[in-house]
């Protein structure tokens, strides 16, 4: 993601990204970052719930238009994710593992019958 | 402050902080030189969206085949786009939500309504998709992205928000 921010600053466009994991805006040096706790693949919040992605986004356009230099300017959505921890810490997990969990399975399991 | 491990096993923290990254050198900052309710903003997600039946799916059959490798390549997302038209299939997350509600990653409904009450100059006409799994982001910083670029620019665009899942 800091490649697509970074080409588009270069290129004359501000930016802001709303990301769940915002420790990559810090070490990647993205300039405008809002940190979102949110579960992966929910950056904006829950499906239906249009006034908690409203307070989402105009966060995020509030940073973008107050953001002072030097970047990376990171800043926190003040909200906790209203659903519940435990459901959302597997939910939001593909239902088949990705290619590449799955080959580091196999590569793991290779090693151990190598290891006998 | 925002725990950026939260939502993830513990043995991946651990792993993403030995992770070695480049220092950040100067990054690139351009200013914002209009009130918000005069800029024309696109919206960009990683989420892996194409419009069905416009633009084919991300290769995510490549993927499969190739689990060190995503497709770098992008999609259109029009600002009048449609929950029906929405098509998902990112590998790396559950798209169940997206699916339903295209607004927790791409949040094109609330900025057309930031558009109509004037809180926002406009939404751009066009929209854009990345698959976000890079393990090598460099066609993203050589092509794709500077292709993006010149499309906003042409459309007039002043800024961007990103949304990567």
């Amino acid at each position: 993601m800091h490649a697509l921010a970074h080409t588009f600053e270069a290129a004359g466009l501000s930016t802001v990204v709303v990301n769940m994991m915002p420790v990559w805006g810090r070490r990647f040096g993205t300039p405008r970052t809002l940190g979102v706790e949110f579960p992966f693949g929910h950056p904006i919040g829950l499906p239906d719930e249009p006034a908690l992605q409203t307070r989402v986004v105009r966060a995020a356009l509030d940073l973008l238009v107050t953001a002072a230099p030097p970047p990376p300017v990171v800043a926190d959505f003040p909200e906790a994710w209203p659903g519940d921890f435990d459901h959302w810490k597997r939910a939001w997990h593909p239902a088949e593992p990705s290619p590449i969990i799955l080959w580091l399975r196999e590569q793991a399991a290779q090693r151990a019958r190598e290891r006998g | 402050m925002v725990d950026s491990y939260r939502w993830l096993p513990p043995s991946l923290k651990g792993y993403f902080e030995a992770m070695q990254v480049p220092a950040p050198v100067a990054p690139p900052w351009t200013p914002v030189t209009k009130p918000l309710s005069q800029l024309r903003i696109a919206l960009v997600t990683t989420a892996g969206i194409n419009v069905r039946g416009v633009e084919p799916p991300f290769d995510y059959e490549g993927e499969r085949a190739r689990p060190d490798w995503g497709d770098p390549t992008f999609r259109i997302l029009p600002h009048d786009l449609v929950q029906d038209q929405v098509q998902t299939g990112h590998l790396h997350i559950n798209n169940d939500d997206i699916d339903r509600d295209v607004n927790v990653a791409l949040p094109i409904t609330r900025m057309l309504e930031f558009e109509a009450a004037g809180v926002i100059g406009s939404l751009a006409p066009t929209n854009y998709s990345f698959m976000g799994y890079q393990p090598d982001t460099t066609e993203w910083r050589k092509t794709y992205a500077p292709e993006v670029a010149r499309r906003m620019t042409a459309e007039g665009v002043d800024a961007v928000l990103l949304t990567p899942v």
